[in-house]
C-alpha cells in the first residue's frame, strides 16, 4: 500500500497499463509536454515518449474519432479531455461511433477505448465548464460509465476500464484530485465494474452517491449520527453498469433512500436509481425516494450562488430529514 | 481539370475483371431498387448507380490489407472490396445472414475480413475514424494504407477538417477521396461551397491533392494508386477530388427534380461502365462480355433468392452485439 493523491492514482493506473500492454496509449490536449492540464499525466511523456503520449491540437471531435478508429483495429487508446465539458464537442463520435460500431457491424468490431477527464463542478468556472456529463453518457447503450470517489477506486477501476473491450467513460473530479488515500501497489489489483461499495453502514436511511458527493454524504452522515440517525452510505462507483443489488439490499434494511450526485434533476442517473428503488423495493419503502442534485439552473459564477446551486452535505441533510420525517 | 487516362490496360483480362465488378454493382443496385419498391427493403436506400468506376477503380489500387471506410452510400464499395452479393443483399433485407447480421442495414455494411470497415450514416463522422485506422497503422508500422470516401456534402462539416488537419500534422498513411457527385442531397455545389474546387481544401493543411473527372475505371485506379503510393511509401496523406455523378436520386425517396433530364442524359452518355463495355467489345471480347453479363445475372438472382430465403435475426443477438463480454445493467 502507498498513500497517493487521486491524480497520482489515475496516473499510476495509466502507467502500469502502458507498461503491461504496448497497444495502450494516452492522447489529448496538453497531456505530454505541458504534463497535463491538471498534472495527471506528469512525467508520462518522459517515460513513454511521443509515440505513446500524444499531444493534440484542439480537436475533440477529431482526436476522439481518430482514437475510435485506432481502437476498432486493435489499439487501446486512453483519451483525455481536458475536462468532460469539452466532450460535448465530440458527442457525435462517442454516441454514433464508439457506442454503436459493435452493434451496427453485427458484432464484428469492438471499440476498446477509455475517455477520461475531470467532470462536474470545480470552483467558480461558470456555466460552460461545470457540466455533469455522466447523465448524457449513461443514457447510451454500448457505453460504460464510471465515477470513482477515492484514489484506490480511481486506480483499480481505471485499470479495469483500460482492459475492458468496450468504450468506457471515466469521470474524475477536479475537486477530488488532491485527496489522499491508500492505494494498492499490486499491478493486478483491479476493481470490478458494476459493483457498488458500502462505505458506511447504517440502519436508518440509505444515501446513494457517486464521485464528490460520496464525501459530502459521509459528512452528512456524521452530522446525522450526532442526532441519532445512522445513515448507510453507498458509493455506486459504476453508473453503468449499475449495481442495483447492493442498493436494494440496503434500502430493504433502512426503508428510506436519498440519491445524490451532481447534475440537473430532470432525468439522469439519480432518476434512474430512484426508479429502480421504487420498482424493486416498493414494499420496503417508508417514504418517497428523494434526490439531492444540482438545482435546475446553468451554473452561476458568483461563489455564493454556485454553492447554492451545487449539491453538498446541507442538501443531503435536508433530504434525509424529509425522508425520515424529521422536519 | 479533366485528365484523360493515359495508360491503357496491358491486360484485357484485368479490364474484364473490373468490368465484371462494375456490372455486379449496377445490377445489384437495380435489383435492390426493385426489392425496395416491393417493400422488401426498409429504411433508407442510397444507390451507387453511375459511380461504379470510382469504387472499382479505387479498390483496384489497394492491397487486401488496406482499410476502407465510406459513407451510407456503401453497397458499391463493399462489393468492390470483396463482400459477397449474398451477404450484401441479405443485409438490405434485414436478414441474419447479412454482412452485419441484419442489424446495420443499407447504410452500415461491414466486412472486417475484407477490411471494409463500414458504411457510416452521419455526414463526415467517419472521416476522423479513418484517420484513426491510419494512425493505428503508423503506430504499429504495419504498412497498411487507409482510404476514406465521402461526398461533396461532407466538405462543409467540421469533422472533415479536423481529420484533414490531424492527418497532415501527423503524416498519416491515408487517402481522402471526395466523391463529388455535384449534389449534396438536393442542393448543388454552387449553393453549398464558396470555392467549387474541393481539392483546394488540401492547400491549407499542406497536403498533396489531386482532382479529375471520371472517364475510365483505369484512370481512377491509376490516379488513386498515386495517392496510395504516397501514403504507403512516404506516409503522407492526399486529398483526391473525383468528379462523378449519380444517375439516381439521393435516396429512393428522391425523384431528383432539382436537375434537368438533359443534364442527367448528358452524364449517362459519359457512363464509364458502358465505355469499358464498348472498349472490350471493340477489342474483340464481345463474347466474354456477354458471358460476364450472363454470369452476373445469375449471381444477383442468387443473392436476391438467398436474401429472401434467409432467416431474420432474433432478439438474442441484441445483448451480445451491444457489449462484448458480460454486462450487468
Amino acid at each position: 500500500m502507498t498513500v497517493l493523491r487521486y491524480r497520482e492514482a489515475v496516473k499510476a493506473a495509466m502507467v502500469e497499463e502502458m507498461e503491461r500492454d504496448s497497444r495502450v496509449f494516452l492522447i489529448g490536449e496538453e497531456v505530454g509536454h505541458y504534463q497535463g492540464a491538471y498534472k495527471v499525466s506528469e512525467g508520462m511523456l518522459e517515460r513513454f515518449g511521443e509515440r505513446r503520449v500524444i499531444d493534440t491540437p484542439i480537436t475533440e471531435s477529431g482526436f476522439s474519432g481518430v482514437s475510435i478508429g485506432a481502437a476498432m483495429v486493435g489499439l487501446r487508446p486512453i483519451v483525455e479531455f481536458m475536462t468532460f465539458n469539452f466532450s460535448a464537442v465530440a458527442f457525435d463520435q462517442i454516441l454514433n461511433n464508439a457506442a454503436k460500431l459493435r452493434q451496427m457491424s453485427g458484432g464484428q468490431l469492438t471499440v476498446p477505448i477509455v475517455f477520461r477527464a475531470p467532470n462536474g463542478s470545480a470552483k467558480q468556472v461558470g456555466s460552460q465548464h461545470s457540466h455533469a456529463m455522466e447523465h448524457f453518457y449513461a443514457h447510451i447503450p454500448g457505453l460504460k460509465v464510471l465515477a470513482p470517489a477515492t484514489p484506490a477506486d480511481a486506480k483499480g477501476l481505471l485499470k479495469t476500464a483500460i482492459r475492458d473491450d468496450n468504450p468506457v467513460l471515466f469521470m474524475e473530479s477536479e475537486t477530488l484530485y488532491n485527496i489522499k488515500g491508500e492505494v494498492s501497489d499490486d499491478p493486478e489489483l483491479l476493481v470490478p465494474m458494476g459493483l457498488a461499495s458500502v462505505v458506511r453502514e447504517g440502519k436508518d436511511v440509505t444515501i446513494v452517491a457517486w464521485s464528490r458527493l460520496v464525501h459530502a454524504a459521509l459528512d452528512a452522515a456524521k452530522v446525522l449520527a450526532a442526532e441519532g440517525i445512522e445513515a448507510e452510505v453507498i458509493d455506486v462507483r459504476s453508473l453503468r453498469p449499475l449495481d442495483e443489488e447492493t442498493i436494494i439490499k440496503s434500502v430493504q434494511k433502512t426503508h428510506r433512500a436519498v440519491v445524490t450526485g451532481e447534475g440537473w434533476p430532470y432525468g439522469g442517473v439519480g432518476a434512474e436509481i430512484a426508479d429502480r428503488i421504487q420498482r424493486l423495493a416498493f414494499d420496503d419503502l417508508d417514504a418517497p425516494v428523494l434526490r439531492a442534485m444540482t438545482l435546475d439552473f446553468p451554473m452561476p459564477y458568483n461563489a455564493k450562488l454556485e454553492q447554492h446551486v451545487i449539491p453538498g452535505a446541507a442538501r443531503i441533510l435536508e433530504k434525509v430529514r424529509a425522508v425520515t420525517y424529521q422536519r | 481539370m479533366t485528365t484523360p487516362h493515359e495508360t491503357h490496360p496491358p491486360s484485357s483480362a484485368q479490364h474484364l475483371d473490373l468490368y465484371r465488378q462494375m456490372v455486379t454493382i449496377r445490377r445489384f443496385e437495380e435489383e435492390a431498387a426493385r426489392a425496395y419498391s416491393q417493400g422488401k427493403i426498409g429504411g433508407f436506400l442510397h444507390l451507387y448507380i453511375g459511380q461504379e468506376p470510382v469504387a472499382v477503380g479505387a479498390v483496384a489500387a489497394l492491397a487486401p490489407d488496406d482499410y476502407l471506410l465510406t459513407t451510407y452510400r456503401d453497397h458499391g464499395m463493399a462489393l468492390a472490396r470483396g463482400m459477397s452479393p449474398r451477404a450484401a443483399m441479405a443485409e438490405l433485407f434485414g436478414k441474419v445472414t447479412g454482412c452485419s447480421k441484419g442489424l446495420g442495414g443499407s447504410m452500415h455494411f461491414f466486412d472486417v475480413e475484407h477490411n471494409m470497415l463500414g458504411g457510416y450514416g452521419i455526414i463526415g463522422g467517419h472521416i476522423p475514424v479513418a484517420a484513426g485506422t491510419a494512425f493505428a497503422s503508423k503506430y504499429r508500422g504495419d504498412g497498411r494504407v487507409s482510404i476514406v470516401f465521402f461526398g461533396d456534402g461532407s466538405v462543409s462539416i467540421g469533422d472533415f477538417h479536423e481529420a484533414m488537419s490531424l492527418a497532415a500534422l501527423w503524416k498519416l498513411p491515408i487517402v481522402f477521396v471526395c466523391e463529388n457527385n455535384e449534389y449534396s442531397m438536393g442542393t448543388p455545389l454552387s449553393r453549398t461551397m464558396s470555392v467549387e474546387d474541393v481539392s483546394q481544401k488540401a492547400l491549407g493543411y499542406g497536403m498533396a491533392r489531386d482532382r479529375f473527372v471520371v472517364d475510365h475505371v483505369f484512370q481512377v485506379r491509376d490516379r488513386i494508386a498515386e495517392a496510395v503510393a504516397r501514403a504507403r511509401h512516404e506516409s503522407e496523406p492526399t486529398l483526391v477530388e473525383v468528379r462523378t455523378y449519380r444517375f439516381r436520386g439521393h435516396s429512393m425517396s428522391d425523384p431528383g427534380k432539382y436537375r434537368t433530364p438533359e443534364e442527367l442524359e448528358e452524364h449517362k452518355q459519359r457512363d464509364a461502365l458502358l465505355r469499358s463495355r464498348s472498349e472490350l467489345v471493340g477489342a474483340g471480347l464481345g463474347a466474354d462480355v456477354e458471358k460476364v453479363d450472363a454470369e452476373v445475372e445469375v449471381v444477383i438472382a442468387d443473392a436476391v433468392r438467398f436474401a429472401e430465403e434467409s432467416p431474420e435475426p432474433g432478439p438474442e443477438l441484441l445483448e451480445e452485439t451491444t457489449y462484448k463480454g458480460a454486462f450487468a445493467r
